[in-house]
């Protein structure tokens, strides 16, 4: 019979109690299995090789989709499969919605789950870019209490965020989309579903024929989601007629260099940033996003 | 090392119960424990699609499913839609097509594309390669595979299936 993941103690979870208090128990041993289309791949792999794999996908808490307050709540067991027909996520998180095709494959997305991808953080993984530039909030809680963290304080770098060895992301808050919230998500890979060689997940505000609120997080590029934040100042405030698009584009040299990849230059990633930041604005002027 | 645990699902509408190891995917236990070898078996990373099947209704990667998670679960494999007949149509359009030449990929395939056509009862070409972009086929070039799933999905509208 073939084996290929190393030997681990399977535990199924049905409750957060189930999941605090096997995390409490073995921290760093355990590992939790969402949708599984990235740990799987990594135990059959050997890349991954916890003592003990919790499986979370019967924890009724982690699931859902709903408005709560002024943000649309996505339960981190939600499948992709699952917020790609979701009219909530279409109307209050465009962004979300048009980024979940740029995901693997239907496969994949019938298995794989937001929680999942924003906990693995991969750099070229697309909801963690997303996540950013909508100031979405994760909610994670553990036996000790519940707390809040902001995108920008969750991802820290590589496969690595601030989510503790014993606790677990129960949810995602995204501030909802207002009338004038214009969004684009595009990305540039070798083939439809590989990991990108650069993506963008951008939004703004257009108000009264200017765009406004700009945010630029780029992906496949850095370590984690980079905020590109010279050239979202520079395209702050700027009125859409006559956009000056090349400002924008200049300034995102100007402040940050990204990190060649095994196939992909620096000076390559850089040119597919100003390619992808040409689209959006170009988008966001026309009103079509 | 972790002590067998006992699944029981139903393959193919057969109800089965074993004992697996935690680290047994899904496709490795129905190839081995239960010696259906339809599922094929690529690149064991989620990539190829050689391994696709149904997992209560739904399509899933079983190289990327342990064996362990499908207890009360539904399980179906290209020989369970074979037996049925439920793809005869789409099994035949691929002969008639030479939609398979080694073979390799074509349970994947077949499955793969019994989704899009349940979803999408006459899917665009550009429709069909998107849905079958997560499976490999290292013979046809694919043109003769988007054939037969796009004249089964005009036959079976025409026949007001």
């Amino acid at each position: 019979m073939r084996l290929k993941p190393r030997a681990f103690e399977y535990i199924k979870a049905t409750s957060l109690q189930d999941v605090f208090s096997v995390l409490d128990r073995h921290g760093d041993e355990a590992k939790i299995l969402a949708g599984g289309q990235s740990l799987v791949p990594a135990l059959n792999m050997r890349l991954a090789a916890p003592e003990i794999v919790v499986d979370v996908n019967a924890v009724e808490a982690l699931r859902g989709i709903a408005v709560v307050g002024d943000s649309l709540r996505i339960g981190a067991m939600s499948r992709y499969v699952e917020i790609a027909a979701s009219e909530l996520v279409a109307r209050h998180a465009p962004l979300i919605a048009s980024a979940i095709p740029f995901i693997a494959h239907a496969a994949i997305r019938n298995r794989g789950t937001f929680g999942g991808s924003l906990c693995n953080a991969d750099p070229a993984s697309e909801l963690p870019a997303c996540a950013l530039a909508l100031r979405a909030v994760f909610n994670l809680a553990g036996s000790a209490g519940e707390r809040a963290v902001a995108a920008e304080d969750f991802f820290l770098g590589t496969y690595t965020t601030a989510l503790e060895p014993t606790e677990v992301l129960t949810s995602v808050d995204i501030p909802l989309a207002m009338d004038g919230t214009v969004s684009y998500f595009d990305e540039v890979a070798r083939r439809r579903g590989d990991y990108a060689m650069a993506g963008l997940a951008a939004c703004a505000e257009r108000r009264g024929g200017t765009l406004a609120d700009v945010r630029l997080v780029f992906f496949a590029v850095s370590d984690m989601p980079h905020l590109a934040a010279g050239a979202m100042a520079a395209a702050d405030g700027q009125a859409v007629a006559g956009l000056d698009i090349e400002a924008v584009c200049a300034a995102l040299g100007a402040d940050f260099t990204p990190q060649e990849d095994l196939t992909t230059s620096a000076a390559t990633k850089l040119q597919l940033m100003k390619v992808l930041t040409r689209r959006a604005l170009t988008a966001f002027a026309g009103g079509e996003a | 090392m972790a002590a067998p645990t006992m699944v029981t699902l139903t393959v193919n509408g057969e109800p089965v119960s074993r004992a697996v190891e935690p680290r047994l995917t899904l496709a490795d236990f129905l190839r081995d424990a239960l010696g259906l070898k339809g599922t094929h078996v690529g690149c064991e990373h989620g990539v190829c699609g050689a391994c696709t099947l149904r997992l209560d209704g739904v399509m899933v990667r079983g190289c990327l499913t342990l064996a362990v998670q499908c207890e009360g679960a539904a399980v179906e494999t290209i020989e369970g839609v074979t037996e049925s007949g439920a793809l005869k149509d789409l099994q035949e359009e691929f002969v008639a097509r030479n939609a398979l030449q080694c073979g390799y990929c074509t349970p994947g395939m077949l499955m793969s594309a019994a989704e899009l056509l349940d979803r999408r009862p006459v899917p665009s070409r550009a429709e069909i390669r998107e849905h079958l972009s997560g499976n490999y086929c290292r013979c046809t070039g694919y043109q003769s595979i988007v054939d037969a799933v796009e004249t089964t999905a005009r036959k079976r509208a025409g026949a007001g299936r």
